[in-house]
């Protein structure tokens, strides 16, 4: 099988494996299956209303997507997006409430500037403490999730809580003339569009480019990387900052173009499904739009499933988590000698002469994962 | 605990952080020897948290439907297994990453226990009792923080045995060659895949039962604001104590008294950066882990076959 075909039908395999455990699970769980699904469609994608619901939520997923994905290009898990994302919105709402430019262009461009590089000074810690003291990465990216949370907290309910906000303590709104505006031909804000932007411009640098291919050479062999005169520190710091940078994006397009203010509702699990997302593209930033526009269906389904069926909202987290098993696992499966597979299913006779099935080794399970 | 920091005087902040370091430390204590056993055999479970969150989520549910918290613990120390073995299995297939998949197992444990335990919020449930080993005290508030879960000193006992286990015993030897060296395994005859199953099931019973410490003792309900990462940090928290059992009480211990730091504060008085005060032991977590880690040389006691601390 054409292995570009592989990689696109043995994920789609997967998600329809976990969709009939899915559908299973809710079986047991005294729902109808059926009407979970249709009710999937319909809060989805169902009309235009729920389509502008999906892509308003996938805006950010595709940011908190890359964020997982760009470092894992150079090896990395990098699985705390939530946090940089949330500081990211904070530093979008500190300059925009009190920052000095009140031209709209301008202050929004330093709203989404300031919230990207907080995002890239967060998670690039990350890859510093990977780098200079050989930390796991993966375990210091969800420490640092739960202290920019904290952080987010402390602020918008100590320092710069506004005193007028006394339901959801938030730092002041930001002007009205600063919000960012529709995504052209849509009607779901800017985000969208700056999503979709930075994901291609991602995909290009990383395929077309030197830096791309030496971030591969890093992500696949360190030491190679260090024998052909890569500074291999430099690139897994720089690669954890774009990732940052990402996330720290979504969370001021989300201040900037939904919240208004810096609060609680930043902590949303958009930097944690970014994650379910960034695995599902198998790290390719094209892949990761259409996948973020599914599980940003999903999401939006969630609100209808609680209504009409009065399930818990955590239902969504369960297909999710499902899904995201479902992936990992088959992993397993390709590059299966699906040709013989075939031909042993349908009765046709090898064309060529069987190889040995290859050895199945638990020792050669590399420590961190392949570049897609 | 105010009431103690009034009669007691200035030992009353103290104390408040002492039993509390106590009471916060036993579910860091269980998860941390759990994850030891299953890094010990070569392999790191990330989805802790999520099976903490199950544990708890079961252990509740439980206790309510029979009366009796102690099914509660069965019940958690079940799922835990069962999860366990989930990631065991899966990470015995082919070019399945155990770090990938503990993730997801992390993001579907939540969400599976916020699904079903979302009728269990409202009714209170029985909790586990406390052993008074205040009793020789008149003072009612020393008596208070003295009153222990059995789960603390049953977690101190676990780490005794398997300080000795580890060294005395074929099967601790096994876990561990089967952590170090995987060749040396396999030439040794020994089935590597079912050993690191087991000890990830192992990891997953006592990951729930700390899940159970959390719905069932202290905070003592469920909600899903229940863990705040306890998990993860056990799991950095066994990086800290070198795989070594004994040493992960002590460091349960200082993170249990770095997690009390900020209710003791609020306690006394002291209600601004709360939040602050309640990330101290992310805060901690990373400096130990800055100050501990060294990028030139493998950890020391480090399972060699572990990919944590390979690069």
């Amino acid at each position: 099988m054409n292995s570009t075909l592989e990689r696109i039908l043995v994920p789609l395999g997967a998600v329809a494996v976990s969709l009939l455990l899915f559908a299973l699970f809710v079986a047991l769980a005294g729902y109808p299956p059926l009407d979970v699904f249709a009710l999937l469609y319909k809060g989805g994608f169902g009309s235009s209303f729920s389509w502008n619901n999906s892509l308003q939520r996938a805006a950010p997923l595709i940011l908190t997507g890359l964020a997982v994905a760009i470092p894992a290009r150079a090896g990395l898990v990098i699985i705390g997006g939530e946090g940089a994302m949330v500081l990211g919105g904070l530093a979008a709402a500190i300059v925009g409430v009190w920052g000095p430019v009140h031209i709209p262009l301008v202050a929004q461009i330093i709203m989404l500037l300031s919230g990207a590089l907080v995002g890239a000074i967060w998670i690039g810690l990350c890859g510093w403490m990977r780098h200079a003291r050989g930390i796991n990465e993966t375990i210091s990216s969800l420490l640092m999730a739960y202290i920019g949370i904290a952080l987010l907290n402390h602020f918008v309910e100590g320092p710069l809580k506004d005193p007028n906000s006394l339901n959801k303590p938030s730092t002041p709104p930001i002007p009205d003339a600063n919000m960012l505006g529709l995504t052209p031909g849509f009607d779901v804000h800017m985000g969208l569009l700056i999503g979709v932007v930075v994901a291609l411009i991602a995909w290009a640098v990383l395929r077309f480019t030197t830096l791309g291919f030496a971030l591969k050479v890093v992500g696949g062999n360190p030491r190679a990387a260090q024998l052909a005169g890569l500074r291999v520190g430099r690139w897994i710091i720089g690669a954890c900052a774009a990732g940052g940078a990402a996330a720290g994006l979504s969370g001021a397009v989300e201040v900037a173009a939904v919240h208004g203010a810096a609060n609680a509702s930043l902590i949303s699990g958009y930097g944690n499904a970014g994650i379910l997302i960034a695995f599902m593209a198998r790290h390719n930033p094209l892949a990761i739009i259409p996948v973020a526009v599914l599980i940003g269906g999903i999401g939006a389904a969630g609100g209808m499933l609680q209504r009409r069926l009065d399930m818990p909202d955590a239902t969504v987290i369960v297909l999710q988590g499902m899904a995201f098993i479902a992936i990992l696992a088959s992993e397993a499966v390709m590059g299966s000698p699906w040709r013989r597979i075939a031909q042993r299913l349908w009765g046709i006779e090898p064309a060529t002469t069987p190889v040995a099935p290859a050895p199945v080794t638990v020792l050669a399970k590399s420590s961190t994962l392949e570049a897609a | 605990m105010s009431a103690a920091a009034e009669s007691l005087g200035w030992l009353g902040v103290p104390l408040a952080v002492f039993a509390g370091a106590i009471r916060v430390s036993t579910p860091f204590m269980l998860v941390s020897l759990g994850e030891c056993i299953t890094e010990k055999s070569g392999r790191i479970n990330l989805g802790l948290e999520g099976i903490l969150v199950m544990g708890a989520m079961a252990a509740y549910a439980a206790s309510l439907k029979t009366g009796s918290p102690w099914f509660g613990l069965w019940a958690a120390a079940g799922v835990g297994a069962a999860f366990g073995l989930l990631h065991g299995l899966l990470c015995s297939l082919k070019r399945v990453n155990d770090i990938a998949i503990g993730i997801a197992l992390m993001l579907f444990g939540t969400g599976l226990a916020f699904f079903l335990g979302k009728s269990y919020i409202q009714p209170k449930a029985p909790n586990l009792p406390s052993i008074p080993l205040g009793f020789w005290t008149d003072n009612p508030q020393l008596a208070n923080a003295l009153n222990v879960n059995p789960l603390f000193p049953a977690g101190v006992l676990l780490a005794f045995f398997l300080h000795w286990a580890f060294r005395n015993t074929s099967w601790g030897l096994k876990v561990r060659i089967v952590g170090d060296s995987a060749d040396a395994a396999l030439a040794l005859g020994y089935k590597i895949i079912p050993v690191r199953i087991v000890a990830t099931m192992c990891g997953g019973v006592l990951a729930g039962l700390g899940g159970a410490f959390l719905s069932l003792y202290y905070p003592g309900s469920w909600n899903e604001a229940l863990s705040s990462g306890q998990g993860i940090i056990a799991v950095a928290l066994v990086i800290f104590a070198r795989w070594q059992p004994l040493r992960c009480v002590g460091a349960a211990l200082l993170f249990g008294g770095a997690g009390a730091l900020g209710p003791a504060l609020q306690a006394a008085g002291v209600s601004s950066g709360y939040h602050l005060f309640n990330a101290a032991p992310y805060v901690l977590t990373l400096l130990i882990l800055i100050a501990s880690c060294s990028p030139t040389r493998s950890l020391q006691g480090a399972p060699g076959e572990l990919s944590l601390t390979r690069s």
